[in-house]
């Protein structure tokens, strides 16, 4: 079984520690929530995940292999299997849906034909596909730009499922949305965890929805982790000190 | 204990608001004695000046035409006629084509070029410090020197030619439009780049993805508005030797041949304005369009 190992993590900016020493280890399958107030250090644990913010200290690993050290195309190939959308979606608004879709795919198999628009047929179908799982074939066509929030964060689902990942890093996915479409997603989520069977660690701010879709939650305060356990183990007084309460 | 806190927050705005005065009619002031001093420095009441003045006009009335009314619209053997005016029309219009490619040459080389550079002078795409500072040294030296001395090195070295003109306007071109271009680079949004790198992507697809889509507008409305400032230029090239219609009215001016000075100048506007008028109109309705969506 293939986990993610966490080492004794840190991650410093300037006189800051926004990541302080965290260990974990996460299984395949997994739905993690991963709660805390802001500045707890949600977001640059993902990215050092992700290798888009470089750890000061300790090492992560996937499957027996070193993240934390590698470089070039095989850093790309780690990002490529580690898919990760965003509380602002992140899309090419200017360009179509589609190609936005297909724009997954570049990490997992670039071909310099790409960088002028052209890709493959195979490529083409199967982001279609993805779409069609989210019911947004009928947008493919229209410039990303123009959906609403909702759609363009399932969007950039189906673009993270393009690089056909083992793992979904999401930073925040629902905090720019309402309700009705922040269900939406959340559901879109589940269903790919539990029909892909990729493992998902996603950032949350609202507790209720960590709750109800995370199999284990892990909340984090000034940098360290302070719960790691199942949802039913989160007692009211540990989520006071996370999202310090008293404090306020 | 309020009052004494909006008494204090009165007087601190009041302050504030003093030193701001103090501070502009500082800059008021210096501003005008910097005017009177360069004024006395170029000499501006001097005697040359006012009694030149009405010269300009004598050498304008002698540049016009002498239309005739009556014979207006006759062939080029009348007096009097536009057909007379323009006699060498086939002439003019063939230096302007040529005066129009040069500006058309440089401005695709130059901008094509001006692109490449400006992913290696702009902070955020830059791939080291060094590549920056060298790619921004280079820009400001062909942006800072003119393109009339860059012309006549070139017709000296070239000979006479609208060759020399484009290399010219090209070089200059490259210059300002590669700073403009990275600075449009550097005023882009980072978070589509961002998913391309979170995806494996590598710089390539990360700059023709992430970026260029935001920044083609911008690009594309610079580049015509070069075009417009080149079409200028290039007739201006033209007095050093370096091809086009410029050329000839260099001629036409030392030969004192006025009513052909008139018809060349008017072309030349008319040229200008038309370019000028389609461009804004390229601007505003195929780019401003697509940005308001």
């Amino acid at each position: 079984m293939k986990s993610l190992k966490i080492t004794n993590l840190k991650k410093r900016f300037k006189n800051i520690n926004a990541v302080n020493g965290i260990s974990l280890e996460i299984n395949e399958g997994e739905i993690i929530g991963i709660i805390g107030r802001s500045g707890a250090g949600k977001s640059t644990l993902l990215r050092m995940i992700n290798r888009l913010v470089q750890p000061s200290e300790g090492s992560i690993e996937f499957d027996d292999i070193n993240i934390t050290s590698l470089k070039g195309k095989a850093l790309r190939k780690w990002r490529s299997e580690c898919a990760m959308i965003f509380q602002q979606f992140n899309l090419v608004e200017r360009i179509d849906v589609l190609t936005n879709v297909l724009i997954g795919s570049l990490g997992r198999n670039y071909n310099f034909l790409n960088l002028i628009g052209v890709f493959s047929k195979k490529e083409k179908i199967n982001a279609l596909k993805n779409l069609d799982r989210f019911d947004l074939s009928e947008k493919a066509l229209q410039k990303a730009g123009t959906l609403s929030g909702g759609q363009q964060q399932r969007v950039a689902i189906a673009r993270a499922l393009m690089q056909k990942p083992k793992i979904l890093l999401a930073d925040e996915p629902i905090s720019s949305l309402d309700p009705k479409n922040a269900q939406r997603v959340m559901d879109d989520m589940l269903k790919i965890n539990r029909e892909d069977g990729i493992t998902i660690i996603c950032n949350l701010h609202s507790l209720d929805v960590a709750k109800k879709y995370c199999d284990r939650l892990i909340g984090l305060s000034d940098g360290r982790v302070v719960f790691d356990g199942a949802p039913d183990d989160l007692t009211t007084e540990i989520s006071k000190e996370l999202y310090d309460i008293d404090n306020e | 204990m309020s009052e004494i806190f909006i008494e204090n927050h009165n007087q601190k705005l009041k302050d504030l608001i003093f030193k701001r005065r103090l501070w502009n009619i500082f800059i008021i002031i210096s501003l005008l004695i910097a005017v009177l001093l360069s004024s006395s420095i170029i000499d501006i009441n001097s005697s040359r000046l006012l009694n030149g003045l009405p010269r300009l006009g004598d050498y304008i009335s002698q540049i016009l035409p002498s239309l005739d009314s009556s014979s207006l619209f006759l062939d080029s053997n009348k007096e009097g006629s536009i057909a007379y005016w323009y006699f060498n029309l086939p002439k003019y219009l063939k230096l302007l084509f040529e005066t129009f490619n040069m500006a058309l040459l440089a401005t695709i080389i130059g901008s094509s070029i001006a692109l490449l550079l400006s992913f290696l002078s702009a902070k955020n795409t830059a791939p080291n410090s060094f590549i920056y500072f060298m790619t921004r040294r280079t820009l400001e030296f062909f942006r800072g020197v003119p393109e009339i001395i860059f012309a006549i090195l070139f017709v000296w070295a070239l000979g006479i030619g609208p060759i020399a003109g484009i290399i010219a306007m090209t070089l200059h071109t490259t210059g300002s439009l590669g700073k403009l271009f990275s600075e449009v680079h550097e005023n882009s949004d980072i978070k589509p780049r961002e998913a391309l790198k979170a995806s494996g992507g590598n710089w390539p697809s990360e700059m023709k993805f992430g970026l260029l889509p935001q920044v083609l507008p911008n690009l594309i409305s610079y580049t015509l508005l070069r075009f417009e400032i080149n079409i200028r230029a290039s007739t201006i090239l033209g007095f050093v030797g370096a091809g086009g219609i410029g050329q000839e009215l260099y001629l036409v001016i030392n030969f004192n041949y006025y009513e052909e000075v008139s018809a060349i100048i008017l072309l030349i506007i008319l040229t200008v304005i038309s370019i000028d008028l389609l461009s804004e109109y390229l601007r505003k309705n195929v780019i401003e369009v697509d940005n308001v969506r």
